[in-house]
């Protein structure tokens, strides 16, 4: 109730986080059953959130129905903290459950995110919340859902791998670079969502635990904790992560993903760390990169316009 | 001690189907032989799609049992066992040709991966494997090697029919059904593919089920035939017996309508 107080005027009549009690119980039913089967997608009764459904309302509902008082919250876009979409789902929960916010990966208990994993390992007692826009994996071959759930049913998954043997048909190796769908615990095959698939090995044995939601498509699934995640693939086309050939242009690093930020019209170009509080926290540390400025601390934005002048 | 080449491979008894009030088939009884090919003829109609669709699982009959011979020579009532078990049956013992090439293939991958599908189905996970298998039954369905990536889509119908027939085979099913394989195609065309599909079967050894209401298809690929009318399977026996010296009345009058033509 002191939260609640705390709202202000106009959201005053909302309940903490938003949600009425109800639907997050209902929402951390379709959670724990989600946890209980691994990569399975469980229904649930999505509702309408003050934001459109490409907004990651799945995720946002999930974030809603799991965070208390004392959560600490992180929320990123393509691994960004600032960008509008990260800015907006962190504002409306400050505003709905007044919870403190980070930027910082280590900081947080949850972590909603879109379309990345972050670059620093997730520890036990974390919750990284994925927004997903199709969870159906195999919908992309067979669109009608009566079907799709018998093949889940059934474990009938040949089909995933036309998908891959299509890529490599059509371009000598598996193309697929984003949503690489994997086998989650030896037995639902599952959609990343839109993540990179370089954050695929991150899913797997991860500390923290995974979720999973989709508003639009009314379903939610989970990988627990320490749970075995395997990208599918063929014995003479092994699963590979994407590499980049240079390292992060601002704090040097390898290993990580990139993005390729435009610095000019006239083609001037860098690659720097998609995961931005990764690449602040190294800069912070000292390390530099190519295009350094040298201040000693910049964001992306910053650089760009500095780099520019 | 019977050998298995003996026994039967499907045995259907007391098999009906209705539609609410009507009739879609009615007690049908009959046994395919390992190795046997089947014709179920009749006019337009007169059932033998419903009964098709029945014992290949894919109706629930109303009354009647189905039983197939596994593998491991065991019997088994069809529709006493787990959809799982149904379905892996389905896409590996078992084959399905449809009349409508796009009803059986997937019509936006390419014909390597229709034929491949099967082979990931029941486990393969090696690419070039599957492309060797995969080329390997393009060629025996008459589709030039190089057309292994494109779509059906950008196959005649012919070529779609045949490559449907290469989809089904390459796990090597022991019983394949047929419902009308030749019937939207040309006359050559046509003729043709019974062509191959008669030289495939011989081969494989395989048993085939052939729904067709064209008495020259069931003349020319099917050892045994049924005839239907109204739902009712009105005479069986040998096929050159059938056409040559009809018992039934209604069969007579089949046979006469056809040889006039
Ligand atoms: N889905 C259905 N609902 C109701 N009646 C049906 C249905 N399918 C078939 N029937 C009826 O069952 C009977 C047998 O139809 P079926 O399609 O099995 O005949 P057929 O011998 O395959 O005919 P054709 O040669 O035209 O394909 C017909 O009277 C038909 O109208
Ligand atoms: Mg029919
Ligand atoms: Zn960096």
């Amino acid at each position: 109730m002191s939260a609640a107080a705390a709202l202000g005027e106009d959201l005053a009549t909302y309940n903490f986080a938003y949600l009425d009690e109800q639907t997050k119980r209902m929402i951390r039913r379709a959670i724990l059953k989600a946890i209980a089967i691994p990569g399975y997608q469980v229904p649930f009764a999505s509702r309408e959130m003050p934001m459109p459904y490409g907004w990651g309302t799945g995720g946002v509902q999930v974030t809603a129905s799991i965070i208390g008082p004392q959560d600490v919250l992180k929320v990123i876009d393509q691994g960004a903290d600032d960008t509008t979409n990260a800015v907006s789902i962190r504002a409306f929960f400050q505003k709905v459950a007044s919870v403190a916010v980070t930027t910082k990966t280590r900081e947080a208990t949850i972590i909603q995110t879109r379309h990345r994993i972050p670059e620093e390992k997730l520890q036990a007692g974390q919750v990284l919340v994925y927004q997903v826009p199709i969870p159906e994996p195999l919908r992309f071959l067979e669109p009608r859902e009566t079907e799709t759930r018998k093949m889940h049913a059934l474990e009938e998954y040949g089909l995933m791998h036309v998908k891959l043997y299509e890529d490599i048909a059509r371009h000598g190796h598996i193309a697929t670079t984003y949503a690489y769908p994997v086998l989650v615990a030896g037995r639902y095959v599952m959609d990343p969502s839109p993540t990179p698939k370089f954050d695929n090995p991150k899913m797997d044995m991860s500390d923290a635990l995974q979720l999973f939601g989709a508003g639009r498509e009314k379903r939610i699934y989970a990988i627990p904790p320490h749970t075995r995640v395997v990208s599918l693939d063929f014995e003479d086309h092994p699963f590979e992560i994407q590499t980049f050939d240079e390292p992060c242009a601002l704090c040097g690093a390898e290993g990580v993903y990139l993005d390729e930020v435009i610095l000019d019209d006239r083609g001037g170009r860098m690659f720097v760390c998609s995961d931005t509080d990764h690449c602040e926290d190294r800069r912070a540390a000292g390390h530099r990169g190519r295009l350094s400025p040298d201040e000693a601390y910049a964001g992306h934005g910053q650089v760009q316009e500095d780099t520019g002048r | 001690m019977m050998r298995l080449q003996e026994m039967p491979l499907l045995s259907v008894e007391g098999l009906s189907r209705y539609y609410g009030e009507r009739v879609g088939c009615r007690d049908v009884s009959f046994e395919v032989y390992p190795g046997e090919v089947l014709a179920i003829v009749g006019e337009s109609g007169s059932g033998k799609t419903t009964l098709l669709n029945c014992i290949s699982t894919r109706l629930e009959p109303s009354t009647g049992s189905v039983s197939y011979r596994m593998r491991d020579g065991a019997m088994r009532d069809l529709y006493r066992m787990s959809e799982a078990e149904r379905r892996l049956l389905m896409r590996t013992d078992w084959g399905f040709v449809h009349q409508n090439p796009a009803d059986g293939l997937r019509m936006t991958v390419s014909a390597g991966a229709n034929v491949g599908e099967r082979l990931m189905a029941v486990g393969e996970r090696h690419y070039g494997r599957i492309r060797d298998t995969a080329t390997h039954w393009l060629s025996r369905v008459e589709i030039a090697e190089d057309r292994i990536d494109d779509q059906p889509r950008a196959f005649s119908g012919g070529m779609r029919q045949r490559l449907q027939i290469a989809r089904n085979l390459v796990t090597g099913p022991r019983l394949v059904f047929m419902d009308e394989p030749t019937g939207g195609l040309d006359v050559s065309v046509q003729a043709r593919l019974l062509d191959l599909l008669r030289g495939l079967v011989n081969d494989l050894g395989l048993a085939a089920i052939v729904v067709t209401h064209d008495l020259a298809v069931a003349r020319l690929l099917s050892h045994r035939m049924i005839v239907m009318k109204d739902g009712r399977v009105v005479e069986e026996g040998l096929t050159d017996r059938v056409l040559d010296d009809p018992q039934a009345p209604y069969t007579q009058l089949l046979v006469s309508s056809i040889l006039q033509v």
